[in-house]
């Protein structure tokens, strides 16, 4: 029978055998349904991807004021469609390698500041010109010019000199820096001809697929480009359907309308995933949710009131409460074990309610309220945190007063601007690009006013150092110091929940963004 | 000249000038409200240069009075002008935004403005009977519950249990007519349970309140059936109160539909002011204000020139 079965699921693996076939001879030889059915689904997944159908995501993140110019991507709609129809440099692999995407290779100079990216020859865009250097030139030009209004402007700052040598597009740095490949992973750095200096918005790139429908904050249509120069993207279309309600997402993943949805709220993932034909990904990440002090602002300029602070929050109960679970807890610094060269040896600091009061009686605060700003859209459960957090601290006898602020303008009225106040990070691929954001001294989103020179000193030095072991080590020395010394409460890291049809195969956890890093169109396909 | 159109004028003319008033205030508390284009388009991720750059670029280092009056100067050729944020024609954007939104407001004023006159008429003529507080206990919890939790209510049933019509009422030109409707059967089904209470309940009261006339004991009096009598003595005469009760109910299908747009995913209106509103796209926000306002102008307009068709005295003023 062994063999026979054997034999069957080879069949399955050629194509030669359905579905229905399978189930009725591996009935006839007395294996059960259930079984067969696994046997069936594994032996058509060896077969490798299927070609064809149209994939309907159903999307939360998108308004009617979205542009296609990749320069403007801030929210989940427009990142996906970039994927769809965008390609970039390189691409941080699952397993946070670097990966090639229109880069064959990359090569950086023995002091990690020249950094050499060879093209990939022969792409040809979806207006069919044939990408050339000079296109990857002018786009990072965009990028980082003193007119750009890009996204990515931020994480381009260090660039001394770029230029286009034939087949290759070349950087050179002021400073060394041995990430600068996962820096041109960015999602906003889209190559386009000419680097859209004349029309960004046209939604024209080299990626899979090309735009065939855009109507902003409504959906967005794509088709499968003929002349791809990659074997990866299954689908003949792809649909971003913007549906930024939660509920009305769920139940069009459930009536089968889309095959794909974002954003899952956390309380109805269980139930979710106990309808048929539906498997919720829970996927862990670097994004967390975070309280931020100021650490030059008065009361929190004092390290004592900051640690009785962050010894007064518990962490396992907001991941229970806030999470239900689905994310993990975290440790008052902005790394997990989603990073590369993360040292799991940092001890965890655990809640504890008179280490928090003995901190604070050594502060010497004078018990008038602190006020904690938090708004909904800080991030899913924001105030609901901020309650635990005002109870678990009120046990340690710290004064917490909440003050409600609207979402509206929360991002430019409250957070940066309010010493404390409750905050989201999305993450980023690798631990120095995260600190350049976010914590080092001339920052512009140093959101916590962590201002230590020999923290900078540390971050610099870990740039040059191309020893990975010794790269880990001062990454382990700055963890700490943000950990013991710095303004940020981070309680917890949420995982991102998608949801997808049963009808779908291939997905792969991927800790570098939602939905398999927008890597669904490519990587998925149906069964 | 005749008196109605010398009315009709008047009220065109102070219309003009309330449209104007909308302007200001919208431009006024946009301006009000904290944050710019630029900061809400860069979001999290604005850099001091960025926003600079972003604010040359939109314009928005020019004082709040030369934008306003660019902006009217521009309304009154008929240039809407251009988003602030994706830079898209704002006409072209509200054109097919507000198809949309008429279509569906059409779809469901033809299905509720008839059921509701006709269950008002049936309320009257079996008042304080079973079927008078059937219509009245219906239509009244129907209007008490949010209408969101009522599109969800139909969504899990409708659409996700019984699979008989979309969740997602989107719709796009190249649908036919009949997919079109099939498209938006849900939220125009909400929208009309959201509306038929008002209606009915007003042309049940303003019917009652002529019953106890003179003239309606004389038609009782000679024979008529009491279906006859209310449809042809007592409705007419109660036409201006329900005219005027229609036509709020019709301006909000136009302009407060924002929640079932949400919920049924429909390219409408609502959510286009709202995103605008969001990322502070003061041009596309005005633009739609004033569509709004237009709306609510000219629906009250066509119902007191109702009004006063429906009633002799006002039309021959002596």
């Amino acid at each position: 029978m062994n063999e026979q079965i054997t034999h069957m699921t080879k069949e399955v693996t050629a194509g030669k055998l359905t579905r229905r076939e399978f189930m009725g001879k591996a009935a006839a030889l007395g294996v059960s349904a259930v079984v067969a059915s696994t046997m069936f689904a594994d032996a058509a997944r060896a077969a490798g991807p299927k070609k064809g159908g149209d994939l309907k995501l159903g999307l939360q993140g998108g308004e009617s004021t979205n542009s296609l110019d990749p320069a403007t991507y801030a929210s989940s709609v427009p990142y996906m469609n970039g994927r769809h129809f965008g390609d970039t440099l390189v691409e941080v692999a699952p397993d946070g390698t670097i990966e090639s995407r229109l880069a064959e290779s990359v090569e950086g100079s023995a002091d990690a500041k020249v950094w050499t990216f060879k093209l990939r020859q022969g792409v040809e865009f979806h207006n069919g010109k044939t990408m050339t250097s000079e296109d990857v030139l002018k786009t990072m030009e965009r990028h980082s010019n003193e007119d750009s209004q890009s996204g990515a402007l931020g994480i381009m700052r260090g660039i001394e000199s770029m230029k286009a040598d034939g087949e290759n597009f070349q950087v050179t740095l002021t400073e060394a820096n041995a990430d600068l490949p996962y820096l041109m992973s960015d999602y906003h750095l889209v190559i386009q001809p000419d680097g859209g200096m004349e029309n960004p918005a046209a939604g024209i790139s080299t990626g899979p697929y090309q735009v065939e429908v855009d109507e902003p904050g409504v959906r967005h249509v794509f088709t499968k480009f003929a002349n791809y120069w990659n074997d990866d993207a299954h689908f003949d279309t792809v649909e971003n359907v913007v549906i930024n309600d939660a509920t009305a997402r769920t139940a069009a993943l459930q009536s089968g309308q889309v095959q794909l949805a974002n954003r899952i709220e956390p309380k109805v993932a269980d139930l979710l995933g106990r309808a048929p034909n539906i498997t919720v990904q829970s996927t862990p990440g670097r994004g967390h949710y975070v309280f931020i002090m100021h650490c030059d602002t008065a009361p929190f300029d004092n390290n004592e009131l900051r640690t009785a602070l962050k010894y007064a929050i518990n962490r396992a109960d907001l991941v229970d409460k806030v999470l239900r679970g689905y994310g993990s807890i975290g440790n008052d610094m902005p790394i997990n074990s989603a990073y590369p060269l993360f040292d799991e040896t940092i001890e965890q600091r655990e809640f504890s309610v008179e280490k928090a009061a003995e901190h604070y009686k050594k502060s010497g605060h004078d018990g008038s309220p602190i006020i904690l700003r938090v708004a909904d859209g800080a991030f899913p459960g924001a105030v609901d945190a901020a309650s635990l957090f005002q109870q678990t601290a009120a046990q340690a006898g710290i004064p917490l007063e909440i003050k409600r602020e609207p979402n509206d303008g929360y991002w430019s009225e409250v957070w940066n601007v309010q010493p404390f106040c409750a905050s989201y990070w999305g993450g980023r691929p690798v631990q120095d690009q995260m600190y350049a954001t976010a914590y080092l001294s001339s920052a512009d989103w140093n959101d916590t006013r962590f201002k230590v020179q020999s923290f900078d000193d540390l971050l610099f030095s870990a740039r040059a150092e191309l020893d990975a072991e010794k790269r880990k080590g001062i990454y382990s020395q700055m963890g700490r110091m943000v950990r013991d010394e710095g303004g940020l409460i981070c309680p917890m890291f949420n995982n991102f929940v998608d949801a997808s049809s049963n009808a779908l195969d291939g997905w792969e956890t991927d800790p570098n963004g939602e939905l398999m890093n927008g890597q669904v169109s490519r990587k998925l396909w149906f069964v | 000249m005749h008196p109605i159109i010398k009315l009709v004028s008047q009220r065109l003319a102070l219309g003009l000038l309330l449209l104007f008033g909308a302007s200001a205030l919208i431009f006024g508390l946009t301006e009000a409200l904290p944050g710019d284009a630029a900061q809400a388009v860069l979001g999290q991720s604005a850099t001091p240069e960025a926003l600079a750059n972003l604010r040359e670029e939109m314009g928005l280092n020019r004082p709040a009075l030369t934008r306003y009056f660019e902006w009217l100067g521009g309304i009154v050729q008929g240039d809407l002008g251009q988003s602030l944020t994706n830079k898209l024609d704002i006409a072209e954007s509200i054109g097919k935004r507000l198809g949309n939104t008429l279509f569906l407001a059409c779809v469901a004023a033809i299905v509720s403005v008839p059921l509701a006159i006709f269950l008002g008429l049936l309320a009257v003529r079996y008042r304080n009977r079973w079927p008078d507080k059937l219509i009245s206990a219906i239509t009244l919890t129907t209007v008490s519950i949010p209408e969101f939790l009522i599109g969800y209510v139909v969504i899990y049933y409708v659409s996700v249990k019984l699979g008989w019509f979309s969740s997602l009422a989107m719709i796009n030109d190249s649908m036919s007519f009949g997919q079109k409707l099939n498209a938006i059967a849900l939220p125009a089904f909400v929208l009309t349970l959201v509306v038929l209470a008002q209606m009915m309940r007003m042309t049940r009261a303003a019917i009652l309140n002529l019953m106890q006339s003179a003239y309606i004991e004389t038609a009782e009096l000679k024979g008529l059936s009491t279906f006859q009598v209310i449809a042809r003595h007592a409705f007419p005469n109660a036409i201006s109160p329900i005219v005027n009760v229609v036509m709020l109910n019709l301006a909000y299908l136009v302009v407060g539909v924002v929640v079932v747009e949400v919920v049924f995913v429909y390219p409408g209106m609502g959510q286009y002011l709202v995103d605008a509103v969001t990322k502070r796209d003061v041009p596309v926000v005005l633009a739609c204000g004033v569509v709004f306002a237009a709306v609510y102008i000219g629906l009250n307009m066509v119902a007191d020139i109702v009004s006063i068709l429906a009633n002799p005295r006002l039309r021959h003023p002596k």
